[in-house]
């Protein structure tokens, strides 16, 4: 294993350091492990908390600013976070207008989130919603799995959902917005390579040179079908067809974001992006927002990742809204 | 000799134990894990109970010493084990109430209680290749040695043997629930991690009451 790392164990810890040294405008309290906006949330504004194991970053903590998040909390790498960070980010970022956790589906972060949830309102009265984003259409038969996964949904919906709270909108209206959204996206991502844990020392699978995962998530864990390496356009082909598949995305306007895994260049994701805009024109898809870089990663794993949102005026205009975080930044 | 009581160094002595067989076999877990999971569950039990066996202090009652175990367990782990490990100890503790040890019928009371907060908290059944398939055929033969009239010591070395049992039908199974899922037929081949270290669990039980 080669990493730029002191020790496996002290990973979270020396980057939440890093994240502190960078990002001034941020506040992170280190004991907990929690990132926060470097200003208390306005009062009456609905607080957007979330949180998931590291080693997806920016998400969540370079997602933490103005028009996106108010409080991330960072588990171990690929590990929930537990209740106890997640009641504290709450009884900190809750401003009185209640707070909105927003859970990639995963059993370990759905189980932390909800006793979190039970903890923030029995002890302080807090009002507490949820949103668990499941956009993965790689999980097929999801009645006989633990659900479809949340991925890089979960960055637009951050940023969708982040704009209408810092509008003023109250936490029923939140609610019923990051609903909306989490129905109106759908994910399929590949893997190159695995990805190395720092405390497991070794890649997390094997994957000859001449194979690809098609349908991975976002933990190293193989996908759901191994399948020989092809030219990119097969690549995109592979990926954008399940996600028009399973919804409609013709009937207005689309944001589309590939996002890079972590260990590929961003030549190669332009160079997939190129691929993924020539298969949506040509399926009548008109993109009107895009992203393309690394969002929502895996450690070192290279691959990327197709995020299709079904879009109108209004969601347009909340992406659009100003953002300043680490992670996304523009109107400001 | 026969152990009619567990005293509350002996659940004491569950706990050290449960502790280093999951460090020892940290490496092996997180193994069976990377096969189907995340590989992260050796190092986020070894963490845990590292961090349950620090905390512990000198309990005087038995749902005392459960609480601080649970509670250390959620705020330590995270994943999937924090909350299903976590809530299976605060059962216990809640179940037993203020006293200084268990006879079988208690200790099998909390046991179930604690299984039955896995249930809950988790949503698994079994077959679904999860803790649950090893942690629900351990406390059948703890129950039925109890019920035949063994002492805690022989009912729990007969739910060791029952949880090691439970452990390896989960190879063929495919998963239902967690993260191995996610793999479909694929899941099958691999022991589930989580049946696997419940049944170090059910191991150190028994070592413990021996």
């Amino acid at each position: 294993m080669k990493k730029l790392i002191n020790a496996p164990e002290a990973v979270l810890a020396d980057a939440l350091l890093g994240i502190d040294a960078a990002h001034p405008e941020l506040t992170v309290d280190h004991a907990n492990r929690i990132i926060y906006r470097g200003t208390p949330t306005r009062a009456g504004k609905v607080a957007l908390i979330s949180g998931g194991g590291s080693g997806h970053e920016p998400l969540h903590g370079g997602y933490v600013g103005l028009g996106m998040l108010d409080a991330a909390c960072a588990g171990e790498v690929f590990t929930s976070p537990t209740p106890d960070q997640m009641q504290e980010a709450t009884k900190v970022a809750d401003a009185g207008a209640g707070v909105l956790h927003i859970v990639k589906n995963y059993t370990g972060d759905v189980m932390n989130f909800e006793m979190a949830a039970e903890l923030a309102e029995a002890e302080a009265g807090t009002r507490v919603a949820s949103i668990v984003v499941n956009d993965d259409v790689a999980v097929e038969d999801s009645t006989w799995t633990a659900g479809r996964r949340g991925v890089g949904l979960t960055v637009l919906l951050e940023k969708i959902v982040g704009a209408a709270a810092e509008e003023g909108r109250d936490l029923d209206a939140v609610v019923a917005l990051a609903t909306r959204v989490n129905e109106s996206g759908r994910s399929m991502g590949m893997a190159l390579t695995s990805c190395t844990v720092p405390s497991a020392g070794k890649p997390t699978f094997d994957l000859p040179d001449d194979m690809m995962e098609i349908g991975v998530g976002i933990h190293g864990e193989p996908g759901r079908h191994r399948v020989p390496l092809a030219p990119a356009a097969s690549i995109a082909q592979q990926l954008v067809e399940p996600i028009l598949a399973d919804l409609d995305f013709t009937k207005g306007p689309v944001i589309a974001m590939l996002n890079g895994m972590g260990g590929s260049p961003l030549i190669e994701l332009y160079l997939m992006y190129g691929e993924v805009a020539k298969l949506l024109e040509k399926a009548g898809v008109t993109v009107a927002r895009n992203l393309v870089g690394n969002y929502i990663t895996s450690l070192d794993m290279a691959g990327c990742s197709v995020t299709l949102l079904q879009a109108d005026d209004e969601l347009l205009g909340l992406w659009d809204a100003p953002v300043n975080t680490p992670g996304l930044r523009w109107g400001v | 000799m026969t152990v009619a009581d567990v005293s509350l160094d002996r659940l004491v002595d569950w706990l050290t134990r449960f502790r280093a067989l999951v460090t020892e076999n940290q490496g092996y877990l997180t193994e069976l894990d990377s096969a189907i999971g995340d590989a992260d569950h050796g190092s986020n039990m070894a963490r845990g109970m590292n961090a349950v066996i620090d905390k512990l202090g000198e309990p005087q009652t038995v749902d005392a010493l459960f609480k601080t175990v649970g509670m250390t367990l959620v705020s330590s782990v995270g994943g999937a084990s924090g909350p299903l490990y976590g809530t299976f100890f605060l059962r216990i503790g809640t179940t037993a109430g203020a006293v200084d040890s268990l006879d079988g019928a208690t200790l099998s009371a909390g046991l179930r209680a604690g299984f039955d907060g896995v249930i809950s908290r988790g949503k698994a059944e079994p077959g679904d290749k999860t803790m649950v398939d090893a942690m629900g055929p351990a406390l059948d033969a703890l129950d039925a040695s109890l019920g035949s009239g063994s002492d805690p010591a022989a009912a729990a070395a007969a739910a060791f043997e029952a949880a090691q049992r439970g452990r390896d039908a989960t190879e063929p199974l495919v998963a239902r629930k967690g993260r191995a899922s996610y793999l479909g037929e694929r899941s099958a081949g691999h022991l589930d991690p989580g049946a696997t270290s419940t049944a170090f669990l059910f191991q150190a039980l028994a070592e413990a009451l021996a």
